[in-house]
């Protein structure tokens, strides 16, 4: 048995930037929590220093971020140093929401590997977590 | 029990929670509460439509939401968008300036310009506006934090330009109750955010009879998962909530309800959306004159956009959004709305081009041009099935008003969070539904077109260089402005926060004197503070 097989999966989930478009940020904690993760929303407006700190603090083994608003890429290149900085590299990093197919790979060049956009299923992104969490741990 | 119905036909339900029978006759109307409400176009209670003669006399307003990059990328597809026939504007702002950041804010970094036009002065109001004739073209402002600025940048443009602002016509958005529920561009805390809308209301009332300073906002709750009767009747009780804060100031509601317009959500099953509209109408016109006396007619009028129906857009093979959009124009004409908007089939990617968004007006056009939609007035109306359903969502949505108030409100229970915490759960639901098949979407759920590898949606280019120029712009403004001036209105607008004033005749000096959005907006945060969202599943 592994630490995470022993306690919830911990997922901060993020609302990155101005935006407040919550609904997607929302029903997904809703599916994490259905899943049995422990889901620590923040709310709007996080800022890349709020989302880095919030994660050490909070312990957490996955970073979700909700983005609509079209500033993801800008947002995670801020994000990447920082999430490093804290020795959070070597959690899940993910992403959802509005973004654009051309890019995908910039996201995922920046540590975001779980990527989820418009129309993923709830038992897709669960099943991710589950999955890549466990391959994580030591 | 409707005994017409055969026990082996499955029983079907609307979003609002009521049964719809195969058939239906003029008992079902009858014993719905029969014909007391349906009246006549342009007489109490409304339901039929405001005016007599509708569309008959001039159609709809046709406003679609536009606004990118700086205030000269916007005036450019102001005119496009005109060029092509539109007959409104309705501005779509960037997300600094919604929630009262300046350029050069390190917050707004990222997203100067991406979702909407960015305003630091009204320098950038003249700019966006130029050569726009503002009383051929009535304009709509989506703007709600940060809306009291907004209408007195307008007020100041017009007003420069010679307009006169007592003929002046147009709306603000600038209904902050439903985004604290959803869409979240708050800045201030809930007390105070009520206090700037009653303050607008009361400052047009006076110098700006003609504006529209508030258009409530259902659309956005349904957004957020609210049912279709749900959507009506939160914000009907938003509409009372701003109203009780102007009627608490002495002013009579005849003095202000003649402007209070809406905003409201069209995706979904059309049958229920027109009857909603229907029902809507005859319950704030009742509301009106019942509960608040109102003695104008105009008063009890629900004048609304019917628009967007973004929800129900997909991402799934998005030109089937042209076809919904095409219904969803359909659903709005049928309901009798004064103005009509479609998100475009792209939105679930992108914001428009100008393909997509020409697209959108061509399908309003062609309601107009080809389907015969504006010869008669309510034709649906009279239908047994339109009629009692019409019967059926008021009583509904009266019903969650009740509810609602029964509850302390609706104040309290956004600012606890309740309401949010509600229809959260009601789209989780609904996306359950869709996931599994239960809800029933194409593209989604059935008829998938699982081998499209690439769908063929253009983006709209982001500028990067767009941020740089609106913070030159910002700049040579400062440098170019009489500091004492601004100084001096900026303290002007502390001054009558902390009074507890009116605090819009201080906004209109500031930004007379090109002081910023971001720096009258620090003004009143430090005064009110800022909001904190309470976080509550």
């Amino acid at each position: 048995m592994n630490d995470t097989a022993q306690r919830r999966i911990r997922v901060l989930l993020a609302k990155p930037g101005l935006d407040g478009h919550d609904q997607g940020a929302k029903v997904v904690a809703r599916a994490m929590m259905d899943a049995g993760f422990e889901v620590i929303y923040t709310g709007l407006r996080q800022t890349p220093e709020q989302v880095s700190r919030i994660a050490l603090d909070e312990d957490v083994d996955v970073i979700a971020l909700s983005s609509m608003a079209g500033s993801h890429l800008p947002f995670c290149r801020k994000l990447k140093p920082l999430l490093e900085a804290n020795g959070l590299g070597d959690k899940l990093w993910m992403i959802g929401g509005n973004l654009p197919a051309q890019d995908h790979d910039a996201l995922r060049s920046l540590g975001f590997t779980g990527i989820f956009p418009t129309g993923s299923k709830f038992d897709a992104i669960v099943a991710y977590i589950r999955e890549n969490v466990r391959e994580n741990v030591a | 029990m409707n005994d017409r119905a055969q026990p082996t036909l499955k029983r079907v339900t609307n979003e609002s929670g009521l049964e719809v029978q195969p058939l239906y006759t003029a008992a079902d109307v009858a014993a719905s509460g029969g014909d007391a409400m349906i009246g006549l176009p342009g007489e109490y209670p409304f339901t039929r439509g405001i005016h007599r003669e509708m569309y008959r006399k001039q159609p709809w307003t046709m406003r679609q939401y536009a606004g990118f990059g700086n205030p000269a990328d916007t005036n450019q597809r102001f005119k496009y968008l005109i060029a092509n026939g539109q007959t409104g504007l309705n501005v779509a702002f960037d997300l600094p300036t919604q929630i009262g950041l300046d350029s050069d804010d390190p917050l707004a970094q990222g997203e100067i310009g991406r979702v909407g036009m960015s305003v630091d002065t009204l320098r950038d109001f003249e700019i966006a506006f130029d050569g726009i004739d503002l009383d051929k073209i009535t304009v709509s402002m989506t703007i709600n934090g940060a809306a009291a600025i907004a209408i007195a940048m307008y007020l100041a443009m017009a007003e420069k330009r010679g307009y006169d602002v007592k003929q002046l016509r147009g709306t603000a958005q600038n209904d902050i109750l439903k985004e604290f529920i959803g869409r979240g561009t708050w800045i201030f805390p809930v007390e105070p955010s009520i206090k700037l809308v009653g303050d607008t209301i009361e400052y047009c009332a006076e110098h700006a009879p003609k504006y529209s300073p508030v258009s409530v906002c259902g659309y956005h709750i349904r957004e957020s998962g609210a049912t279709p009767a749900e959507e009506m009747a939160y914000a009907f009780c938003i509409a009372r909530a701003y109203a009780d804060e102007v009627i608490a100031r002495g002013l009579h509601v005849d003095e202000f309800a003649g402007r209070l317009s809406y905003n409201f959500n069209i995706f979904g099953n059309l049958f229920e959306q027109v009857c909603k509209f229907r029902a809507g109408r005859s319950l704030w016109a009742k509301i009106m004159k019942e509960e608040y006396k109102a003695e104008k007619p105009g008063s009890m009028w629900l004048r609304m956009i019917a628009a967007g129906g973004g929800g129900g857009l997909t991402f799934e093979q998005p030109e089937l959004n042209i076809v919904r959009g095409a219904y969803y124009a359909l659903i709005s004409a049928l309901s009798g709305t004064q103005t009509m908007a479609l998100c475009s089939y792209d939105e679930a990617y992108t914001i428009p081009t100008e393909y997509s968004a020409r697209i959108s007006l061509r399908t309003m056009q062609i309601l107009i041009a080809e389907m015969g939609l504006t010869e008669t007035v309510d034709p649906l109306g009279g239908s047994y099935y339109v009629e009692t359903m019409t019967n059926q969502m008021r009583d509904k949505m009266e019903e969650i008003i009740a509810e609602t108030d029964a509850q302390g409100g609706i104040v309290k229970l956004v600012s606890e969070g309740a309401i949010q915490a509600k229809v959260s759960a009601q789209a989780y639901k609904m996306q359950r539904d869709i996931e599994s098949g239960a809800f029933p979407k194409v593209g989604v759920n059935c008829y998938r077109n699982d081998q499209e590898d690439e769908h063929k949606v253009e983006f709209h280019p982001y500028d990067e260089d767009d941020a740089r120029v609106q913070i030159d712009s910002l700049n040579r403004v400062r440098a170019e402005r009489d500091a004492d001036r601004v100084a001096r209105t900026l303290a002007g607008v502390g001054e009558a926060a902390r009074a507890g004033a009116n605090v819009m005749p201080a906004i209109v000096e500031a930004v007379k004197a090109y002081a910023s959005v971001g720096e009258i907006t620090q003004e009143l945060v430090k005064v009110y503070g800022r909001y904190q969202e309470p976080i509550r599943f």
